[in-house]
């Protein structure tokens, strides 16, 4: 018996017209049709058509009839919670959490353990640190007095939620700080996965192309800002600042752009009046 | 190379959904504007299924185009990339379609009686 609408499959019905001689099989013709009644009175009459009908075969029938079963469930949603609890942790004790992207090499640390030294004794700033291999960044953030734990991804190209979520674990910063998560070196990966921060600053510096951010738009798409580093090298690399701004709002047309550079100090003022912009309890004292 | 983590998440949600029971077909629903590969989500599927009940399933990829809507003239805007330029100029586009990123259904064998 078929179980979907409870017909013998195989009695093979037939009906004849004795008048014309024509037999017509049931299971060839659409199947047994019957009738409803709808709420508003409307009769509809169907059938329910079912291939399998010439098998007797039950397994092969249980294939046929897989059972469809409707997720819409996001790939992501796992990572998504995670960062959503991060967030609402970090919001909890009035923490700024920035997640600090770019390709290798663009000078975050140098820029990061400049910051720090900055901005060290206005407001605690806490570090995470994720490279594939090493703990040499968080040695370098460590020779500043600053508190740091190393997340090695191994194989991993970029840092998720729930590794975070550990590290803060390790970490804990207190009320009123700073958390700079430093991410992998990488403009592909990071991009997709939400750490909880509460904007990406992507860096950029003059020694690669100026056309990054339309190379790589998700990322550059994802982020709330944008800061070009390493401009005391400008009067000897090919880097044109404008059209790489242009790029830049042509992906993120409400992208903050800082121009600085670690070395000299040139522009950090207006870098460090951002984050004090989001750190109340710092806002007063630059 | 972060395909093969984000299939891991495909098969761990599906098998978790499927509650033991054999997995025939998965349906993914993939944004044009997403930073993913399909190909590359094609490669690691079989290899991310193997020994769970998710092995042998046929996987299905609905691709999305990319579609915004710009935020100056209201007009609708098709995209390529993550970003765009309106006929009316402007670059300030919402992008309604094309970033998703989701399992849309799956199939799993239902006994016949």
């Amino acid at each position: 018996m078929c179980v979907t609408c409870g017909c013998s499959d195989d009695a093979e019905t037939k009906i004849t017209n004795p008048e014309t001689g024509e037999v017509v099989a049931m299971n060839s013709n659409g199947h047994h049709t019957h009738t409803h009644t709808l709420a508003d009175g409307t009769v509809i009459t169907h059938s329910h058509n079912h291939e399998h009908h010439a098998d007797s075969n039950a397994h092969i029938h249980a294939k046929m009839h897989g059972n469809t079963i409707t997720l819409e469930e996001k790939i992501l949603a796992k990572n998504d919670l995670i960062a959503a609890q991060n967030r609402g942790w970090f919001k909890g004790r009035d923490i700024l959490a920035l997640n600090l992207v770019s390709s290798p090499g663009s000078g975050k640390t140098t820029l990061l353990t400049r910051t720090i030294n900055d901005l060290k004794d206005k407001c605690p700033i806490y570090v995470i640190e994720g490279d594939q291999e090493t703990s040499n960044d968080a040695q370098k953030i460590q020779e500043t007095g600053c508190k740091v734990v190393q997340i090695n991804t191994g194989t991993g190209c970029h840092l998720e939620a729930a590794m975070v979520e550990r590290g803060l674990q390790q970490l804990n910063p207190p009320l009123n700080s700073i958390v700079m998560i430093e991410n992998v070196g990488n403009l592909v990966c990071p991009a997709l996965f939400d750490l909880g921060e509460k904007a990406k600053v992507a860096i950029l510096s003059v020694t690669e192309g100026e056309d990054k951010p339309i190379k790589y738009p998700h990322m550059f798409r994802a982020s709330e800002v944008m800061i070009i580093t390493k401009i005391d090298l400008l009067p000897y690399v090919q880097f044109d600042v404008n059209r790489c701004i242009e790029y830049a709002k042509q992906v993120n047309p409400k992208m903050q752009i800082f121009q600085v550079s670690a070395t000299t100090g040139v522009g950090l003022e207006s870098w460090y009046e951002w984050i004090a912009a989001n750190v109340p309890s710092l806002a007063v004292q630059i | 190379m972060h395909e093969l983590g984000i299939t891991q998440n495909i098969v761990a949600i599906v098998a978790e959904n499927a509650k033991g029971t054999k997995v025939q077909r998965v349906t993914l629903e993939i944004g044009k504007l997403t930073a993913i590969m399909p190909d590359a989500i094609r490669f690691c599927f079989d290899v991310c299924c193997q020994g769970t009940i998710v092995e042998g399933a046929e996987l299905e990829i609905i691709e999305i185009p990319g579609l915004a809507i710009c935020r100056r003239c209201g007009g609708k805007v098709p995209l390529e990339q993550p970003f765009g330029i309106c006929g009316c100029g402007n670059t300030d586009l919402e992008i309604i379609a094309g970033e998703e990123l989701k399992i849309k259904e799956m199939e799993i064998e239902e006994l016949c009686v």
